[in-house]
């Protein structure tokens, strides 16, 4: 490419504004000294203030990272047994209708499965418990997790299952010593989009929630209406901040370790 | 939500693995073959708890309840508000691709076309958004568009009250929460394209518009295809975007389903507003599924 471009490269500049740009209004606001959403004259920690010291938007952190840990777990439990199971297993047909069941979150509109989660909820007293959260919040997840852990299982090398297996492991030696450690990054990333998943999830848990536990982005919706103070301002801030700093850490780790194994995976 | 386009990734994956991982389970394995099968169990429970049992239920009330005496499927269609709202839900859907590829085009293309080094800052600009809440992204909109927010303090004349509450509020919205959906399966199509293509048709004398037109445009169809149809899909979903950024009075399919099922507890009517829904936007999946075999440069592409 070279000068003639010069239209195309601004108008590109201009995209690429827009992608990022109008989000991070909630930083400065966050930091405002006026008690509304009005750009700031002046600046203040008070709205952080109140975000630390108010005990609706702590407990609602606190379910959120609580929900978010569990239901990855269990996802990402679930989702890389599966995964395996998937890939494996003899009958392609049976399993890729399986597979399009599990991946089926990815497309259904999230309102129709909130809908039905409530009704369901509500029959078997689900409703705001976190059994119920990490539930709901877990089949969300799986799909991240079957996606990024499939992705690992095809560029692993069966051969070295074999040979463990010819040796004397066990199967599950064999999964532990050989299959696990090979695909850990996938699963790793599984975990960590299934977790972010979870912490951002708003419309299913709006169902689900109950006025005794709520989640994070629950509570960030509701107060959008209700109070229209910056707290949520600074509670949005930090939870860019949250999960910009989860997924850059899982980046850089995968990263490390892509260029540790690289001799071998030419790509 | 950047599963839809993550989503094609795992066919790939299990199209590549089938092959290779048949012969170790067939014939020589010594555990029994369906244990295989067994794994996915913990997985499916949970898919039938969190949405097969679900959704069945939504489609078993809209047949059985009848709210007010009337079966609900009959209601919606005598109601004429509701072809009005679903109407209106294609349009911003179609309206939100048509932005989407104005913008997303042009942009993926860049990416395609330029050095590793810019293309990389490129593709963190589309990823950024991936990485950080949904719901922070359109709480930032509210701030932009509320009365005595940036946008009425810069153009006061223009949007005095500002834009909140509006159907531009909920377009703009969706256009640039929706972009990365775009540009991304435009980027993985563009960069397998043969630039030299281009190239040889320039050298046998058409102009660079032309060979735009006639080479790259036709193969890039297949990302055209898939990124409208990611955005048009997920629109159609929308609750929480329009419901932060719109007026009920301009509702969309999704806060429809919101307002029957929580505001009325007309769970018929929710269940077959949600039935429809779920409906067309599995038509549209199934009908591209199908309709991408007959595009050019959809085989032999990664």
């Amino acid at each position: 490419m070279n000068s003639k471009h010069i239209g195309l490269k601004l108008y590109g500049a201009f995209v690429a504004l827009i992608l990022v740009l109008p989000t991070l209004i909630v930083i400065p606001v966050s930091f405002s000294n006026k008690s509304s959403f009005v750009f700031p004259d002046g600046w203040s920690l008070r709205w952080y203030e109140t975000f630390f010291t108010d005990r609706g938007w702590m407990a609602a952190s606190w379910n959120s990272v609580q929900i978010g840990l569990l239901s990855a777990l269990l996802a990402t439990v679930a989702g890389t047994a599966a995964a395996i199971g998937l890939t494996r297993w003899s009958r392609r047909k049976t399993s890729s209708t399986l597979s399009s069941i599990l991946l089926s979150p990815m497309v259904v509109p999230g309102i129709v499965m909130a809908i039905g989660i409530y009704m369901l909820f509500s029959q078997i007293g689900l409703l705001g418990t976190v059994h119920g959260f990490v539930i709901a919040h877990a089949m969300l997840g799986i799909p991240f997790v079957v996606v990024a852990v499939t992705a690992s299982l095809s560029g692993l090398d069966v051969q070295l299952e074999k040979a463990a297996a010819s040796m004397g492991a066990t199967p599950f030696g064999v999964f532990r010593q050989i299959t696990l450690p090979l695909i850990v990054p996938g699963v790793a990333s599984g975990a960590l989009f299934a977790f972010v998943s979870s912490f951002d999830e708003v419309i299913v848990s709006l169902f689900i929630k109950s006025p005794f536990l709520e989640t994070l982005p629950v509570r960030m919706y509701s107060s959008v209406t209700d109070d229209s103070n910056p707290t949520i301002a600074a509670a949005g801030t930090l939870v860019l901040l949250f999960t910009t700093l989860i997924l850059a850490v899982g980046s850089a780790f995968s990263r490390s370790r892509r260029r540790k194994l690289s001799p071998r995976s030419s790509k | 939500m950047s599963e839809v386009s993550t989503a094609g990734a795992v066919q790939h994956a299990d199209r590549h693995a089938a092959p290779e991982s048949r012969p170790a389970t067939s014939r020589r394995s010594v555990r029994p073959r369906d244990a295989y099968g067994l794994m996915v169990l913990p997985a499916l429970a949970l898919a039938a708890v969190g949405i097969l049992y679900p959704v069945a239920l939504s489609l078993w009330n809209s047949l059985t309840k009848s709210d007010g005496g009337q079966n609900a499927y009959a209601w919606l269609w005598e109601n004429p508000v509701y072809m009005e709202i679903l109407m209106r839900t294609f349009s911003t859907a179609l309206l939100t691709v048509l932005l989407c590829l104005g913008l997303g085009y042009p942009f993926a293309y860049l990416m395609a076309i330029s050095g590793p080094k810019v293309r990389a800052m490129l593709i963190a600009f589309t990823l950024f958004p991936f990485w950080i809440s949904g719901l922070v992204r359109t709480f930032a909109w509210v701030i932009i568009f509320q009365k005595d927010g940036p946008l009425a303090t810069m153009a006061p004349m223009l949007f005095g009250d500002g834009l909140l509450r509006t159907a531009a509020a909920v377009q703009i919205g969706l256009v640039q929460v929706l972009l990365p959906f775009m540009v991304l399966p435009l980027f993985n199509v563009m960069k397998g394209i043969d630039m030299r293509l281009v190239a040889a048709a320039e050298s046998l004398g058409a102009r660079p518009l032309v060979a735009f037109g006639r080479v790259f445009l036709p193969l890039s169809l297949p990302g055209i295809f898939a990124g409208s149809l990611v955005v048009f899909v997920m629109t159609l979903g929308y609750y929480v975007l329009p419901q932060m950024l719109g007026s009920s009075r301009q509702a969309l399919i999704g806060q429809a389903i919101f307002t029957q099922a929580n505001d009325l507890n007309n769970l018929g009517r929710s269940g077959a507003l949600s039935v429809i829904l779920l409906v067309i936007s599995l038509a549209l999946l199934a009908v591209s599924a199908w309709g991408r075999r007959y595009l050019p440069g959809s085989r032999g592409q990664r």
